[in-house]
């Protein structure tokens, strides 16, 4: 049924590969010298007072944005590449016959490099459960997908700093893992829909795509063109708002309601999350704002898991496929473990 | 001949589907263009990322848009 999927292409070293190569060192250069740059357009050319809060607005405004593209750019090109040598059939061939824990840490990793889309969630779903991949270990696949994606992690690393970026991807995964497994432990086969272990078991031995190297950044060039192009308006949008929060909200306004003493924020952020889902990258900046204004770590890091991991859409869409039980046994493991990490990192930061 | 475009509502889906009809045409491609949105449709072809062409029932790609010239060589392989 399948055909041998055999692209090849003359030049190996052709001018795809060679340009980005050539590109990379003056995107460093750039990248580190933007504060400078921004310095002198915002206090030289435009000649802003630096003692005002417009100023202040503006000064973030200008130097964030290009920022955050330059990251976006350059880590979604990588991502799309790394991607290309993965692909939904071959994680599950790998899952296939892995056991419970062990199965649910490679599944936990293999969402975050394996092309997701949460529209195919029900194929996939389906594919896995086929093959015999276990519940719980397709789980933890469909909770790290989303949540560990590379447009958070761009926004995580350029607003927030590496270290966030790597709190958020460890946590992230922790989640992920153990929420799979809790699932896997309750037994909830059961709720699964019917027709899914009655569909007709499709056997079909994939052939090997062969890809060139200036394929694989043909494909890196795919991804940024569709994924840039579709968040970027976000992006700006959730800047410019940042960036008005950050000139012109008071310090410490953000404490009383997101700080560390308020108990409920915790649970109140994840709630607050699940429905905006599509709009995670400009929450994102906004949230930036607030955790400079006296929100404390654990809540916003509680809001984000929430906005970008548990979206509304996909469980909607997962609906087709499990009986409302296990929709709302994995929404609810969900949230509490992204409710532990935000009162864990309130308590101990 | 047939060419099926399997997938949901995504919009790539619906961006591979225009596609294809807009190179069949162009081309003067005697083929039926078949847009297949029941999942369990799909799952007999064992994909499990939309939106997939299958060209005779055949798996031509899966997850990707492919290059016009891609898709055209496809369909023309495929009468010969």
């Amino acid at each position: 049924m399948w055909d041998k999927k055999v692209i090849t292409s003359e030049k190996a070293l052709s001018n795809k590969i060679i340009i980005p190569l050539v590109m990379l060192p003056f995107w460093f250069l750039l990248y580190f010298e933007l504060e400078k740059i921004t310095d002198l357009i915002v206090y030289g050319i435009l000649d802003f007072d630096d003692e005002k809060l417009m100023t202040n607005a503006i000064h973030f405004f200008v130097y964030e944005v290009p920022k955050v593209m330059m990251l976006l750019v350059l880590i979604v090109f990588v991502v799309g590449i790394v991607r290309t040598y993965f692909s939904p059939e071959k994680t599950r061939k790998i899952l296939g016959g892995k056991s419970l824990i062990v199965g649910n840490i490679s599944a936990g990793l293999l969402g975050i490099v394996t092309p997701f889309c949460s529209c195919s969630a029900i194929p996939l779903f389906i594919g896995f459960v086929q093959a015999g991949v276990p519940l719980g270990v397709t789980f933890s696949f469909l909770i790290a997908a989303p949540m560990i994606n590379e447009v958070a992690l761009v926004l995580l690393l350029g607003l927030f700093g590496w270290e966030i970026a790597l709190i958020y991807i460890s946590t992230g995964l922790v989640i992920a893992i153990s929420s799979g497994f809790v699932i896997g432990k309750l037994k909830l086969e059961k709720f699964v829909e019917g027709w899914v272990y009655e569909l007709q078991q499709t056997q079909i031995e994939s052939e090997e795509t062969k890809l060139s190297l200036s394929n694989r950044f043909d494909m890196g060039f795919e991804a940024v063109k569709e994924i840039v192009g579709k968040v970027w308006i976000y992006i700006v949008l959730g800047i410019a708002v940042g960036a008005a929060i950050h000139g012109y909200v008071p310090e410490n306004f953000m404490a009383g309601l997101m700080g560390a003493e308020a108990w409920w924020s915790v649970p109140l952020s994840v709630l607050l999350g699940i429905p905006m889902y599509s709009n995670a990258a400009g929450v994102i900046p906004i949230v930036q704002a607030l955790l400079e204004k006296g929100a404390s770590l654990g809540t916003v890091l509680a809001f984000m898991m929430s906005v970008i991991g548990l979206s509304l859409p996909e469980t909607i869409i997962l609906r087709k496929v499990l009986k409302m039980p296990l929709i709302f046994s994995f929404v609810a493991v969900v949230a509490v473990g992204i409710i532990l990490v935000g009162y864990i990192f309130n308590f101990f930061f | 001949m047939t060419v099926k475009i399997l997938g949901t509502g995504c919009k790539k889906c619906k961006t591979l589907e225009s596609k294809v009809r807009e190179l069949v045409d162009q081309n003067n491609l005697n083929v039926n263009v078949e847009k297949v949105t029941d999942i369990k449709d799909m799952l007999k072809y064992g994909i499990m990322s939309t939106p997939a062409l299958v060209i005779d029932e055949k798996v031509k790609s899966v997850g990707v848009i492919p290059n016009d010239n891609q898709i055209i060589e496809w369909i023309k392989g495929e009468r010969i």
